[in-house]
């Protein structure tokens, strides 16, 4: 009886005899993240169930992630098999509204400088070291959008996926913060106080409708590893964009989209155990992801000022850095700036097309990525 | 394949195909534009 007792009682300790500085560091990290996420307003969608998810996962003899695990049924269901992430941008595709954009076409050119940061950012990871695969996952931080990093990364770098969905979406909250300096440093008053005249070019229902299918069938034919990314998207939005599978774009804007965010949080969460993320490869791609979002935001300017010079100043630079997937608060952003140096301009609208084209332009790049590893044999067919 | 020559490979070939898919999609739209314009005496109809 008394061994018995004995034996229990150091099953009660057990918890507290396995709990090392690595296993404190990280609850005090998932804390930070449950504290950004609450108190601070950043992200809460995601960060709640990341910090959960990164406190659960590492209490000591827990075995969340163990073969039996409760947070490794998910992982292995919905993130291993790239599933989450997809019906996330089901449900981002039926929120979607790109009427700014099918406005005025030409902008869309802003969402593709707008992901330049990602294929910089890659050089720069090869530079101090990643091997070829990590440092793929690790610059595609720079698409500005998490189901996309979340995508590539646990395809590639699973290893990674902690580090670059905490980097991806910790920077876009941080978009307000990390743009204007940027903005400021790359344009002239003269260029920041340039007033873009109004939008009028109503566009058809068919038009609507017909830009989901037709964007699918071209792009996927480009680009076909990434036909899963732009097919889901564009499913979502044609969903939206018909009026006639309410049901199916309401479940999928709301139901889908809330049940995947709260298990891929939980499971990116997961992904964070002491031993995997308190490493130094974690602070280069936190690093990395901060050089990458600067990035996308130099060469968006620098292509809105390019715009700017060849339709004789007709377009403001400063929506060049609404050109990332941060949507719409890369578009306030610019509009935020341009008022600061212009009472009376109202560059929203503009800076909503280049968002909208920064939206597609994130999954056409990781898509276009994808289809160009697969062409040089970095990755399998 | 060295790091370098799959590094610029990836960058240049990505930041060119982003590019040109996306300036492609620019013309497919004017041109869905242009086939199916928007017609706003039908639209009015349809709110009335």
């Amino acid at each position: 009886m008394e061994s018995a007792v004995v034996s229990g009682l150091q099953g009660l300790v057990l918890g507290i005899t396995h709990l090392g500085p690595g296993h404190v560091l990280m609850l005090a990290i998932g804390s930070t993240l449950l504290y950004l996420g609450i108190k601070k307003g950043y992200e809460p969608l995601l960060l709640v169930p990341i910090g959960f998810g990164a406190i659960l996962v590492n209490i000591p003899l827990a075995g969340m992630m163990a073969e039996d695990g409760f947070l490794r049924f998910f992982y292995d269901v919905g993130v291993r098999t790239e599933v989450f992430p997809l019906l996330i941008f089901l449900g981002i595709g039926a929120m979607t509204d790109f009427q700014p954009l099918l406005e005025n076409p030409k902008i869309i050119l802003l969402g593709a400088a707008g992901q330049f940061g990602i294929f910089l950012t890659l050089l720069l990871a090869l530079a101090v070291g990643f091997d070829k695969l990590d440092a793929v996952a690790v610059s595609i931080i720079g698409a500005c959008d998490g189901p996309t990093a979340i995508y590539v990364s646990s395809k590639f770098a699973p290893h990674l996926l902690g580090a670059v969905s905490v980097a991806a979406y910790s920077y876009m909250s941080l978009v307000p913060l990390i743009q204007p300096p940027i903005m400021r440093l790359l344009t002239t008053d003269k260029e920041r106080q340039i007033v873009m005249g109004s939008l009028k070019q109503p566009v058809s229902k068919t038009t609507k409708i017909l830009f989901p299918i037709v964007v699918t069938i071209f792009a996927s034919i480009l680009a076909p590893k990434g036909a899963p990314l732009i097919g889901t998207v564009m499913l979502g939005n044609l969903m939206k964009e018909s009026g006639v599978v309410d049901r199916l774009k309401n479940a999928s804007e709301n139901e889908i989209t809330n049940i995947v965010t709260l298990l891929l949080g939980l499971c990116i969460g997961a992904t964070m155990e002491a031993d995997r993320f308190l490493q130094k490869q974690t602070l280069l791609v936190l690093g990395l992801g901060f050089i990458a979002i600067s990035l996308d935001t130099v060469v968006g300017v620098l292509f809105g000022k390019l715009m700017c010079a060849l339709t004789g100043g007709k377009i403001n630079p400063l929506i060049g850095a609404a050109g990332i997937s941060a949507f719409p608060m890369a578009a306030r952003v610019a509009q935020i700036q341009g008022q600061r140096y212009n009472k009376k301009n109202y560059l929203l609208m503009h800076a909503m097309s280049a968002n909208a084209g920064g939206q597609i332009g994130s999954v056409i790049a990781a898509a276009v990525m994808l289809s160009v590893l697969q062409g040089m044999g970095i990755v399998g067919g | 394949m060295d790091i370098w020559t799959f590094g610029l490979t990836v960058a240049l070939l990505g930041m060119g195909g982003t590019m040109l898919v996306l300036w492609v999609l620019s013309l497919l739209i004017l041109l869905l534009k242009k086939i199916f314009p928007y017609q706003a005496a039908a639209a009015e109809t349809k709110k009335g």
